[in-house]
């Protein structure tokens, strides 16, 4: 306990910064789930094939040895870029693992099934390092970049710390600004697209009611895809912060980074959009309290253990849905 | 005729909702179609609208064939919608839904839309006193014109209206049925699905009598109000 109270600053801040990256990705999680009722489990795959477009283009790009504004350069194309891979890996999901089911007029039940298989498929094809090499004869060409998929991919670049302001007794980075005023950047202008342009209006229609939605005009498949790259740009910031703050992935990381962020999209009221903001911050500083209080090795206990309890006493959520059937 | 079904038939599920259906809507007219419960009417207009598939059959729509447009491009034709149970999106303002009414349309500026907002707060002034409210927590008869105004704002050659005295007030059924007359008074062909057959049968040209998925009779509003069999099932003797 005397160890939050040492620390309480630095924890909260770096928790914030934690959940700023949870939120991004809970976003995908949230406005799929409004539009199609259905929890898109592949999500977790879209954020970390952007982690590794991060790290191609900073290879790419011949980052090392980069200094000055020039490295702030770099990580803007390499976030350009993570967004159009995360995006393209959501659109590709939509087309193939679900479009045809929904179409089809399959239950929910299959197309989180084939969530969860397109999501396996995904990582072990970006961890299949050996055969995929082999097998298309690029050993040598490829092997920097690729042969070490199964293992850490760390960045060749790193944004330097920079101690900016004090808050308390920590000193805040450059790094935890970045992470934190980029990601409530990306969320308010989603959630103004969502509330004010005639696009987002369309995904609110579909999400409070598909039938009537067709009436107006609303051509669903659009504003299913237009969720799935929404969902897939959001999810390449979220890699893109997520590089900078912890500089390295692997082909698994998407993994409990996308249960955490589905946990803080539950969290918030699955569907609402602000929810999926407070879910994620108040997980990253919870995750944070938490491990200060009783060690880090039981970071995720915490985590899970309070959307048990939230859920417990608000089975909605903190926030309630918003994009779906309740009030906006 | 503005729209011809010709021998329609639609399964819901292994079903057969209706069954053959044939009869025209004359443009500038009121239209409607009566019946109990369950005997096909709002699935005859739902697949009208592209909500439901055909089985066998024709719909046209200005002498062409829709079979094969989807629903939401069938707005852009002219045919527009007042859903059964409303509706209406309920996390949206009025303004929005009935925004949300010109959604298809081509000109969508706000000058462009300004004489249908207006229109349409002309024939429900309680939408505007409202305007601002999120439709969700209005009252059943409130969220009925929203749902019949936003089918409006879509400028639309016919509107099709589905049930829309279900669950009013007496006082608030008289109401809308003058409102229906006004809309048709303006140009718009009106097709209806009522259950309550003495109130369309008086408003309506032509009317028909579905009973379990046929159409069992058919006139003009006043022959199937006078006729005997009409009155003993569905006009209370």
């Amino acid at each position: 306990m005397q160890f939050l109270f040492d620390n309480f600053f630095a924890l909260t801040i770096s928790g914030l910064a934690l959940g700023a990256v949870y939120a991004l990705i809970a976003l995908g999680y949230t406005m799929v789930y409004g539009v199609l009722q259905f929890i898109n489990f592949a999500h977790s795959e879209v954020f970390m094939y952007g982690t590794f477009a991060v790290v191609w283009v900073l290879y790419f790009m011949g980052a090392s040895g980069t200094t000055g504004p020039a490295v702030y350069g770099k990580f803007a194309i390499a976030l350009l870029v993570a967004m159009a891979v995360s995006a393209s890996v959501a659109l590709l999901l939509e087309r193939v693992a679900y479009r045809p089911l929904i179409r089809r007029g399959a239950p929910r039940l299959i197309a989180l099934i084939s969530a969860i298989g397109a999501s396996f498929m995904l990582a072990e094809a970006m961890g299949l390092r050996d055969r995929l090499v082999g097998f298309v004869g690029l050993d040598d060409e490829l092997a920097p970049y690729v042969a070490r998929a199964r293992d850490t991919r760390g960045l060749p670049l790193e944004i330097p710390r920079v101690g900016l302001f004090t808050i308390g007794d920590y000193r805040v980075t450059n790094i935890d600004v970045i992470v934190i005023l980029s990601a409530l950047l990306m969320m308010v202008l989603l959630d103004q697209f969502v509330r004010r342009s005639r696009l987002g209006r369309g995904i609110r229609a579909v999400a409070q009611d598909p039938e009537s939605a067709a009436l107006m005009g609303v051509n669903s498949t659009r504003v299913v895809q237009l969720t799935f790259l929404l969902g897939g740009i959001m999810a390449g910031a979220a890699a893109t912060l997520y590089m900078v703050r912890i500089g390295a992935t692997r082909f698994d990381a998407g993994f409990l980074m996308g249960v955490k962020a589905f946990t803080a999209a539950v969290m918030g009221g699955i569907g609402n959009l602000r929810g999926a903001l407070l879910g994620g911050f108040v997980l990253g500083v919870a995750e944070n309290w938490g491990s200060a209080v009783i060690g880090t090795e039981w970071k995720d206990v915490v985590a899970f253990a309070l959307l048990v309890l939230i859920l417990l006493f608000r089975p909605t959520g903190l926030l309630g849905e918003s994009l779906g059937k309740a009030r906006a | 005729m503005l729209l011809e079904v010709e021998d329609l038939s639609v399964n819901y599920g292994h079903i057969e909702a209706i069954r053959g259906l044939t009869f025209g809507v004359e443009e500038g007219s009121i239209a409607t179609l009566i019946g109990a419960n369950g005997a096909g009417k709002s699935t005859t207009l739902k697949t009208i609208s592209g909500l439901r598939k055909i089985r066998t059959g024709r719909v046209l729509f200005d002498g062409k064939d829709i079979a094969k447009v989807p629903a939401h491009e069938r707005v852009q034709l002219g045919i527009s919608q007042s859903p059964e149970g409303r509706g209406v999106f309920p996390g949206m303002t009025v303004r929005e839904n009935l925004d949300m009414g010109a959604y298809a349309r081509k000109d969508r500026s706000s000058a462009a839309l300004k004489p249908d907002f207006d229109r349409v707060l002309e024939l429900f002034p309680r939408l505007s006193e409202r305007i601002n409210q999120v439709a969700g927590t209005m009252s059943g008869g409130e969220q009925q014109m929203l749902a019949m105004g936003r089918a409006l704002m879509a400028r639309p050659r016919l509107v099709l209206l589905d049930e829309p005295s279900m669950g009013l007030a007496p006082k608030l059924i008289q109401q809308i049925f003058e409102i229906i007359k006004e809309i048709n008074a303006q140009g718009t062909t009106v097709l209806l699905v009522e259950q309550n057959a003495a109130q369309a049968l008086r408003l309506a040209d032509t009317a028909h009598l579905l009973e379990t998925g046929e159409i069992v009779r058919s006139g003009t509003g006043h022959e199937l109000a006078t006729d005997s069999s009409v009155r003993e099932a569905y006009l209370g003797g």
